[in-house]
């Protein structure tokens, strides 16, 4: 079975980075799909791959992660994400989600405008 | 000047040829499996010439940046599984060095593979901790001599950065290349 565990925007951005990252390793590692309300800044993201690296063990094998903007079309969205990395490098960004999932689950995600779809990996048998 | 970007990508591969036109020797291994550079590796004082000028820097080979390691995907290239774990174990030391020599870049060539999506999290997470951190971005669309490469669509993804597109591996487009490095370095 899928958990889908949905973070609002309030309830993320009320913690310090620290435990921000921690958190979501923390349900990452719990083989929760989180789903947060907004994105982490870009110094965030890095500290985030690092944590993740830190954890990585036989059960644990990373994570897949995608910022998805449902109000821009693939190529803005990307254009108006690097153009605003300086703006948001201290203040966040409540625009849009992200979907953290852990390796063992989530294969990949795709995303386009209107869709973000999650290819997870059979369970072994 | 760093090279930074996913495994594979061909950043290794490019550093040899960088270090085989201009110091005679080559940089570091490459491999067909993924994370063959676990560590940092740093060739001191190369000099690129064009015409009346020169350019000198350090260049430093860099882990390619994952989210995930498995050490079963090791296994399935034919390791045995402790080679496996301690090759994983080895890789996420080396994300872990990368993402820790950001800082210390004056510049950095982003090497993508051009034949797969360049529009994945962790481009956009190296590029935006680049621009983030003001560092001039150079972005090598690497292995342009294959048929699926796609430089068209790694430039739609980086409107607002030099793409060149090139072959480290059989030293294609290397002119623009260094032209576009005095164009960084300057």
């Amino acid at each position: 079975m899928l958990t889908l565990r949905f973070i609002p925007y309030n309830e993320i951005h009320a913690l310090s980075s620290y435990d921000r990252i921690k958190k979501i390793v923390d349900l990452a590692k719990e083989d929760q799909i989180i789903l947060i309300e907004g994105k982490l800044k870009k110094t965030e993201e890095v500290e985030l791959i690092k944590r993740t690296m830190e954890e990585i063990s036989d059960k644990f094998k990373g994570i897949e992660i995608a910022e998805v903007n449902p109000q821009e079309n693939k190529d803005v969205q990307f254009f108006q994400k690097v153009k605003d990395e300086v703006i948001n490098f201290l203040l966040g960004d409540r625009i849009g989600f992200t979907v953290i999932g852990p390796a063992t689950i989530v294969k990949e995600i795709k995303q386009d405008p209107n869709k973000i779809q999650l290819l997870t990996k059979d369970k072994k048998k | 000047m760093g090279l930074y970007g996913p495994p594979n990508g061909g950043k290794t591969t490019l550093a040899n040829r960088i270090c085989e036109d201009w110091l005679g020797e080559t940089m570091g291994s490459v491999s067909r499996i993924a994370h063959e550079t676990r560590e940092i590796q740093i060739k001191e004082q190369i000099v690129v010439k064009s015409g009346n000028k020169e350019l000198m820097f350090n260049l430093v080979d860099t882990p390619g940046i994952a989210t995930k390691i498995d050490f079963e995907d090791f296994m399935k290239s034919g390791m045995k599984k402790e080679e496996a774990k301690k090759r994983a174990k080895e890789a996420t030391k080396g994300v872990i060095s990368s993402i820790k020599w950001l800082d210390e870049m004056d510049a950095v060539v982003v090497v993508l593979d051009s034949t797969k999506d360049p529009y994945s999290q962790v481009n956009i997470t190296i590029v935006g901790n680049l621009a983030a951190r003001n560092i001039p971005v150079l972005i090598a669309a690497n292995k342009v001599d294959l048929k699926k490469s796609n430089i068209e669509g790694v430039k739609e993804a980086f409107p607002q950065y030099d793409v060149i597109g090139i072959s480290a591996k059989y030293g294609n487009q290397l002119e623009d290349f260094y032209a576009a490095l005095f164009k960084l370095l300057d």
